[in-house]
């Protein structure tokens, strides 16, 4: 059973087992990996601010570095007005980050490569986005599905695709960081039964490729982070500054 | 089983996929790597465009996965 790369996705759970009214709320594997990594993020922040110098320290300097990141990365696509949103993007990027970072430990849950876990985060983004282009622009925010300087013989057809593509948003967005996770981290199991399989005289070919892949991986981590934030800020950008 | 062997074709074609996601990987890869050598000074602050079309590029390919996944397991 352990070498089929498909076991490590199994969600499992952890103590007693909990149910109310028919919905299982028992703490699983999954959770605690989310816990881990909340408490992980709040520890650094607090070791970093325990004791704030102009001169930062070495942890400090980490939380400054991780902190501008984001900071310029919001300026640059979406511009000042969307400092108010500055800590619910810093907070998807650090959680995101983690649980992709922690996956790729041995023996650990990789929490995003559950479907349910990152639809879920990207169906927030998208009411919220929603919410807030509503809230900013009131029903002009439906100019949004028409863009300006399209001949009237083609405006339905643009508009249904401007629709289309406005609400498969959250699907691309979660499918996107759940089908990197899950291919991933099966392609690692995979190499890694390749050097099992191939033993002592060939399994120095695949175990290379391994930790080629894992290098890979670590920076694929990263990116899917980087890309989930980006984007949410490009959603945000469409919501708050309406120039069509 | 013939419902088994139309799966394993499905899933086969499916793959069919990465050949676009190969042409836009050259395509950026191939861009970049130009721009870069006409204009060095500019190239190393493009460096995170680069990267976020590589892995918008790569999710292309994932996404025909997903595709392949789901007509092995969930039918």
């Amino acid at each position: 059973m352990a070498t089929n790369p498909m076991h490590q996705f199994e969600v499992h759970r952890i103590g007693p087992s909990l149910s109310i009214n028919g919905i299982d709320l028992s703490f699983t594997n999954s959770s605690l990996f989310m816990l881990i990594s909340s408490v992980l993020i709040i520890i650094f922040f607090i070791a970093g601010t325990r004791k704030v110098n102009i001169v930062p320290g070495k942890i400090q300097l980490l939380n400054e570095l991780v902190f501008n990141f984001i900071s310029k990365m919001i300026n640059e696509t979406v511009g000042p007005n969307a400092r108010p949103y500055f800590p619910f993007i810093l907070t998807i990027f650090l959680f995101i980050l983690t649980l992709n970072m922690i996956g790729l430990l041995p023996y650990a849950f990789t929490v995003t490569s559950q479907i349910i876990i990152t639809f879920f985060l990207a169906i927030v983004i998208f009411i919220g986005v929603t919410i807030v282009g509503f809230a900013k622009n009131g029903i002009g925010f439906l100019k949004i599905f028409a863009p300006s300087g399209v001949p009237i013989f083609l405006f339905p057809i643009i508009v249904a695709i401007e629709i289309i593509s406005f609400l498969s948003r959250p699907v691309s967005l979660s499918v996107r960081l759940f089908a990197n996770m899950l291919a991933g981290h099966t392609m690692l199991k995979v190499f890694g039964g390749f050097v099992v399989s191939l033993g002592i005289i060939g399994g120095w070919l695949p175990l290379s490729f391994s930790v080629a892949l894992t290098a890979l991986e670590i920076l694929v981590a990263f990116l899917q982070a980087y890309v989930f934030a980006v984007l949410s800020c490009i959603y945000l950008n469409d919501a708050l500054n309406m120039h069509h | 089983m013939e419902l088994d062997a139309a799966k394993m074709i499905g899933a086969g074609l499916a793959a069919i996929a990465l050949a676009g996601v190969g042409i836009g990987m050259g395509t950026i890869f191939g861009n970049y790597l130009s721009a870069a050598i006409r204009n060095p000074s500019a190239a190393q602050k493009q460096f995170p465009t680069l990267l976020l079309g590589f892995a918008l590029t790569e999710a292309i390919g994932l996404f025909a996965l997903v595709i392949a996944l789901l007509i092995l397991f969930a039918f």
